[in-house]
């Protein structure tokens, strides 16, 4: 039981550490140049989709498990790595391949903001 | 203040703007960043846990993971807490997914006022839409790359 315990905590940690790297990286970044969160998410995904071309993101996810899933890197490596497993059964799922593994993802964004919009009101922003 | 402008300022007045500004916080920044960043992601390995004792495996797992988040990611942003977070947190809450949800569900609440159709849903995909174009170019990129070698 110990060891099992051991083991969650240690999960944990490398979530905590390899996210919370990711996201120290964008706010360097963001600290010296002028990008918007917008362009931040863009890169960062992109980057996620090179990374996971090259075989480095893989790993990443398998030692980190959420802190590499979980940053937008890793809506990237979703998209890639569904691209790359669609690439082996033929021309039709390599091309639809990405798309199809993130339809999870942009499903939910889509109706989960469609019902927070019906429910909620727009307010003035509190600075 | 854009890079490809920056001859048309006044060099002086940029001068004066520097001595007002408040200097960036390098350090609380980033650590802010670091502890939000790294704490959702652990929310996220919580979730995954969970799931995982009940049952789920592979794309469903981390597909049901993702879910989650964005819910909450929505869910916050639509009570106004998410907005809060990110004054503190800058990168710690834009990078991770709930920050997408924040980035897709903030602008349809927004321009809810200007109509259904070409308010919320339009201007719903305003960074999002960047997003799901790059990604989805690249990953047919890549699934065309792995296809031919």
């Amino acid at each position: 039981m110990g060891q099992e315990m051991l083991d969650i905590f240690l999960q944990f940690l490398k979530a905590f550490a390899v996210g919370g790297g990711i996201c120290l990286i964008a706010q360097i970044i963001i600290n010296f140049t002028d990008l918007t969160a917008g362009k931040i998410l863009v890169y960062f995904m992109l980057a996620g989709v090179v990374l996971t071309a090259i075989g480095v993101y893989q790993p990443l996810v398998e030692f980190a498990g959420a802190g590499a899933t979980v940053p937008i890197s890793g809506f990237g490596y979703l998209l890639a790595n569904g691209a790359i497993k669609g690439a082996e059964k033929g021309f039709f799922y390599a091309v639809t391949g990405s798309l199809s593994a993130a339809s999870a993802g942009v499903t939910a964004a889509v109706v989960f903001a469609f019902i927070m919009a019906l429910i909620f009101k727009s307010r003035t922003k509190r600075n | 203040m854009t890079g490809k402008s920056k001859e048309n300022y006044n060099e002086n007045y940029l001068r004066y703007i520097r001595t007002q500004d408040p200097p960036t916080q390098h350090f609380k920044n980033c650590a802010a960043a670091f502890g939000v960043g790294g704490l959702i992601c652990c929310i996220g390995q919580f979730i995954r846990i969970m799931l995982e004792y009940a049952g789920l495996t592979g794309d469903e797992l981390a597909g049901s993971t993702s879910v989650i988040l964005i819910f909450l990611g929505c869910l916050l942003t639509g009570l106004g807490v998410y907005d809060r977070i990110g004054r503190y947190a800058g990168a710690g809450s834009i990078v991770p997914i709930t920050g997408f949800a924040n980035s897709v569900t903030s602008p349809a609440i927004e321009f809810k006022t200007e109509g259904w159709i070409y308010g919320m849903a339009a201007k719903m995909f305003t960074v999002a839409g960047a997003i799901v174009v790059f990604g989805v170019f690249s990953g047919v990129l890549v699934g065309l790359l792995y296809y031919f070698i």
